[in-house]
């Protein structure tokens, strides 16, 4: 074993904690260098002198302070019990309402799928109001609202020559 | 015991309140050298201790996760550098003025006596707070908590290799540092008035 190498195994030889195999090497390399002797005992004094710094104690106050500071810990109830599954529950609960909202939404673009004349009431005065938009900036948008405004009162009246008209607007 | 506390038991606390302050206070004061900031932390440590006691799991050694907090704690303390800058304490020594903790000496004791050893004190107190953060936290741990590598390791996050280096370099600057006590022994503890 070289100078370098106790370096590891030194304290522990010198704090009686090192296994008998590398108290074995620590000796054998002891019994062979001076300076690591030398080094040995030094710090066997040193240990010696670190011991002379004093130990404080807590102030007499210290035990009440951790009590106040304790007690003005906010309580937890049986309610807490359960926050990691509540916010599991919250998050998969609002997943799934995400999931049906998307699912029930009406087509974005209605006039394309061919069902202009079972488009309900309400989803007719939307586009209504829509058509009436002052700014419209969708180009899209407006292209299809005029097709509709176009198709709207013929499926009112014609409704069985939606079908055939709306296969080729399609194209 | 801290299951207990976990389990909601407030006399556990106390009693872990009761067995580990002197030693964190101890710890924490040698850390920061200041035992108004000390406190604080200890405080603060215990505080954490009882946050968090829903989460414990013992998984390791508490005082390991004991002295993690405080020795994460303290060296974020030391970092900030806060406490001395601000000047707060009473006991932070002041430019040019050696205002190490006032100690009453003891009755058998004499004046000159304690002087030497106040002075001794001091200079073990300097030269550990000149050692580096994480060299300082393992003597301290090694040498005054008698903790086992193991757990020192596990405070510090290192390996056992890495911790028994560690400790060699921080013991041989610590050798040359006290070459001068070591070579001037107390003429009282010569005498064997209190064996080390």
């Amino acid at each position: 074993m070289k100078c370098e190498e106790v370096e590891k195994g030194l304290i522990a030889y010198l704090d009686r904690r090192a296994s008998s195999s590398e108290r074995r090497d620590v000796e054998e390399h002891l019994a062979s260098c001076a300076a690591c002797q030398t080094r040995a005992e030094e710090f066997r004094k040193v240990w010696s002198v670190l011991d002379e710094m004093p130990a404080v104690e807590p102030t007499f106050g210290f035990d009440a302070r951790v009590r106040q500071r304790v007690a003005a810990e906010p309580r937890r109830g049986w309610f807490d019990w359960f926050v990691p599954q509540v916010r599991l529950a919250l998050s998969a609960a609002l997943l799934i309402a995400l999931t049906v909202w998307i699912a029930k939404r009406p087509p974005s673009h209605p006039g394309t799928t061919g069902t202009t004349a079972t488009t309900s009431a309400p989803q007719q005065q939307d586009f209504n109001a829509i058509e009436n938009l002052g700014v419209l900036e969708n180009f899209d948008v407006v292209t299809k609202m005029d097709a509709l405004s176009d198709l709207a009162p013929a499926g009112a009246q014609e409704p069985d020559k939606t079908q055939p008209n709306d296969g080729t607007t399609n194209d | 015991m801290m299951l207990d506390v976990k389990a909601g038991d407030d006399a556990s606390f106390d009693f872990l309140l009761q067995k580990y302050r002197s030693p964190l206070v101890n710890f924490l004061n040698r850390m920061v050298r200041d035992t108004a900031t000390a406190e604080d932390l200890a405080q603060e440590v215990f505080l954490r201790v009882y946050r968090a006691r829903k989460q414990y799991t013992p998984s390791a050694k508490f005082t390991t996760w004991l002295f993690r907090i405080a020795t994460n704690l303290a060296l974020n303390s030391v970092r900030d550098n806060r406490y001395q800058r601000m000047g707060i304490s009473l006991n932070a020594p002041l430019d040019g003025e050696d205002s190490a903790p006032m100690e009453l000496p003891s009755r058998e004791m004499r004046i000159d006596e304690h002087m030497v050893e106040r002075d001794r004190a001091e200079i073990i107190r300097r030269a550990i707070a000149s050692l580096p953060e994480k060299q300082r936290a393992a003597v301290l741990l090694h040498k005054y908590e008698e903790m086992d590598y193991g757990e020192i390791a596990g405070i510090l996050d290192c390996s056992e290799g890495a911790l028994k280096s560690l400790l060699f370099r921080a013991y041989e600057t610590l050798r040359v540092q006290l070459a001068p006590l070591v070579a001037q022994p107390v003429a009282h503890r010569a005498g064997g008035r209190r064996p080390s």
